[in-house]
């Protein structure tokens, strides 16, 4: 018995010194600091796509403190995060993307990444179209993570088949077609009736009747001519015919479901963004042979982006803000970029990715997105929130939703609205 | 115990002290729960107030606007449609419960065999979320997926129930939603109101010869109006804060046909960055809130003093 006790007394005392010494190491390596980063990538490939961030920031030595708040769009971690700020303890970073950025910026909440921006030159690295989004006052504020195309077409190619027709590239094929395919028995378009994906559709429309041009001077300088004009009046005659070719029950579908019905034949067609990619993905399907990711009918040369972001905060602690420099630097990475954006289906934001992992739809939409930033056709997404601010995306929502689920409502009087309501909510 | 104890001693020792803190201890043990009541709930009522006077956006500012939201907010297609749906809604709701709840009140009043069981059967409802109740009521009247579907496949393919899809008639649905839910417990407070009758008064009314429904509609009911009272009261509480049945059922939709005042102050204050309308249209909600309860306090504190 004794002598027992005694070699366990060995040994726990053995045990204490190994551990004071492992966390005499652990202090020395975590010195650099702790990120805390609000995010609501919580669903399988986005959390997988975290936690490739998170074990990089800790290969240098920092440590991660997740902060995920569950909840679709991020309505509730943006509540969440504004309690946090306001009571004067922000997280390092925060999934911020597009205008809010600006607000929040104005609300002098963001510190300046310009050290760490130099550094990596940025300024190269990224068409400017997404610096813009980026920075406030001219400082970057924020890092941007990914580009989504927003503007896809995806399509069931067997459906077309048995159809005995072909992918539409603009407005005049899609409606042929979606009338032969609708006689064949199928669903032509896949849709979800949630006002933001009304919304998407109803901009992909907007983006070929207006032209980018027009398309900027409606929803990102909110010109009430253009909003209320004769061209808005047809994107609005075009987008409420579209609405024949969608199933009754589309009302409250998920976007995820609508993409399920184009994987498994029973329609034909989705416009929505290259996330929708992942579901396909998730189904075991090649693009280019299971399916066909094609530009919405009469955008192939033009790009809608959607970009997620992380917005930096001020910290007050010294070591905090060192470890939120390296986080900062480290989303850019490219070997970040490319494992994130490979699980989430989006493309890098940086112009000198090698591309060789990529599927076909990647490649496509990444020398789109080149072209287009030369071209000015590389437009910013009402519906996800890079155009304007949430307040006028909303009352723009407003509109377009209640329009398309008014089968007998008057695509003038519908103009005029968006103009009324957008002024309204300025 | 021990604190009496220790009262007793002290009075043995020190009475005026013991008479005062005697005096004091209940207002001392009550001032927690009522200084977090004053602050969380009419402190922030007064905080909402303000707010709502102010051109708040994105977080609380301090510029006064006057009242500029409550103008926007008059002006605002969305508002007007879910007051109107509210109005709608409750009184449907109301209406529909209270009646259901009375009949199947009486019904079960009749010294049925298995009482308890049936009435736990109709009472369950109430033990499930409205989120669940929302959601299995969305596949049931989802025109692909249910009622509809299944009357088709039975052989009538002219039944036709797609009022969860249509944009005039998406709010009767979360009427039924909400029917199906709660009358069962309206059920519940009026047969405890059924038991609580005098039997003899209805022994002496069959003595004169009256009629079993006479005797309902003169004698019984008219004793029940005080759970009529209250059962107007719950229900149109229910009416009013309704938002997770409505988010899991419609989410608003289609377009935003079934938009409900709550839902209207969530979009706004916390996804649209603006939260002075929001505050605004919260204020409007109390003000219905209040419509409500000020002459039902009324009516009591009055029954208590005569």
């Amino acid at each position: 018995m004794k002598k027992q006790r005694t070699s366990a007394q060995k040994q726990s005392v053995f045990k204490k010194s190994l551990l004071a010494i492992t966390f005499a190491a652990a202090t020395s390596v975590t010195h650099a600091g702790e990120v805390e980063v609000l995010h609501w990538w919580t669903s399988g490939g986005e959390a997988k796509s975290a936690a490739v961030l998170k074990q990089m920031l800790e290969n240098q030595g920092d440590s991660w403190k997740d902060f995920a708040v569950a909840g679709g769009g991020g309505e509730s971690a943006m509540t969440v995060l504004k309690t946090r700020a306001v009571s004067g303890n922000p997280p390092s970073a925060a999934q911020i993307k597009g205008h809010d950025i600006q607000e929040w910026g104005d609300l002098g909440f963001l510190t300046s990444l310009d050290d760490v921006a130099k550094a990596g030159h940025w300024d190269d690295i990224l068409p400017s179209v997404v610096t813009k989004v980026m920075k406030y006052d001219g400082d970057y504020v924020a890092v941007p993570v990914n580009v989504h195309r927003v503007n896809w077409l995806w399509a069931n190619p067997e459906v077309f088949k048995k159809a005995g027709t072909s992918v539409p590239t603009n407005m005049k094929e899609f409606f042929a077609a979606a009338d032969k395919i609708k006689a064949a028995g199928f669903i032509p378009l896949a849709h979800g009736g949630q006002p933001w994906q009304d919304a998407t559709l109803f901009e992909a429309v907007a983006l070929d009747v207006l032209g980018s041009e027009d398309y900027n001077k409606a929803f990102v300088d909110l010109d009430m001519k253009v909003l209320s004009g004769p061209k808005m009046v047809e994107t609005f005659a075009t987008f409420q015919r579209i609405h024949n070719y969608i199933d009754d029950n589309s009302p409250g579908r998920d976007w995820n479901i609508a993409t399920n019905m184009v994987i498994y034949g029973e329609a034909a067609m989705q416009i929505m963004g290259d996330w929708a990619k992942g579901e396909f993905a998730a189904a075991g399907k090649t693009p280019g042979q299971d399916y066909i990711c094609a530009p919405a009918p009469g955008t192939a040369n033009q790009f809608t982006f959607n970009i997620d972001s992380f917005a930096f905060f001020k910290l007050s602690n010294q070591d905090n803000q060192v470890a939120q420099k390296h986080l900062a630097k480290t989303i850019l990475d490219k070997d970040f970029q490319e494992v994130f954006n490979l699980n989430k289906g989006s493309i890098p934001v940086r112009l000198d990715m090698n591309m060789d992992k990529f599927d076909k739809c990647a490649l496509d939409s990444m020398s789109t997105f080149k072209a287009s930033a030369k071209t000015g056709d590389l437009v910013p997404s009402m519906a996800h929130g890079l155009a304007t601010t949430s307040y006028v995306q909303g009352a723009i929502f407003d509109v377009v939703t209640n329009f398309f689920n008014d089968r007998s409502a008057d695509p003038k009087q519908a103009a005029q609205q968006l103009a009324r309501a957008v002024k309204a909510a300025l | 115990m021990e604190h009496t104890l220790s009262l007793t001693k002290q009075k043995a020792t020190r009475p005026t002290m013991a008479d005062r803190l005697q005096r004091w201890l209940p207002k001392i043990v009550m001032a927690p729960t009522m200084l977090v009541t004053v602050v969380c709930i009419y402190g922030f009522m007064l905080w909402t107030f303000y707010l709502s006077l102010t051109n708040s956006r994105f977080l609380p500012s301090f510029n006064f606007a006057g009242l500029l939201q409550y103008e926007k907010l008059l002006d605002n297609d969305r508002w007007v449609t879910s007051v109107t749906n509210l109005g709608i809604f409750g009184l449907m709701f109301m209406l529909i419960a209270i009646v259901l709840g009375v009949a199947l009140a009486i019904l079960l009043d009749q010294n049925i065999r298995q009482e308890g069981a049936i009435r736990t059967i109709y009472l369950y409802p109430m033990a499930l979320s409205f989120i669940v109740t929302g959601t299995a009521w969305k596949w049931i009247l989802n025109p692909g997926l249910g009622i509809e579907k299944l009357m088709h496949d039975w052989g009538f393919t002219d039944f036709q129930f797609n009022w969860l899809v249509s944009q005039d008639m998406a709010i009767y649905t979360v009427v039924i939603a909400a029917v199906w839910q709660s009358s069962g417990f309206v059920m519940a407070m009026f047969l405890a109101g059924l038991r609580g009758i005098d039997s003899s008064i209805i022994k002496a009314a069959q003595m004169d010869g009256a009629s079993m429904p006479a005797i309902y509609w003169k004698i019984i009911l008219p004793c029940l109006r005080p759970v009529f009272f209250s059962a107007v009261i719950i229900t149109s509480h229910i009416a009013i804060k309704s938002f997770d049945l409505v988010t899991a059922l419609t989410a608003g939709g289609p377009g935003y046909s079934s938009d409900l005042p709550a839902l209207f102050m969530y979009a706004h204050s916390f996804t649209r960055g603006q939260l002075g309308l929001g505050a605004a249209s919260a204020m409007m909600m109390l003000a219905g809130v209040l419509a409500i309860l000020v002459p039902y306090l009324y009516s009591e504190l009055r029954e208590k003093q005569s």
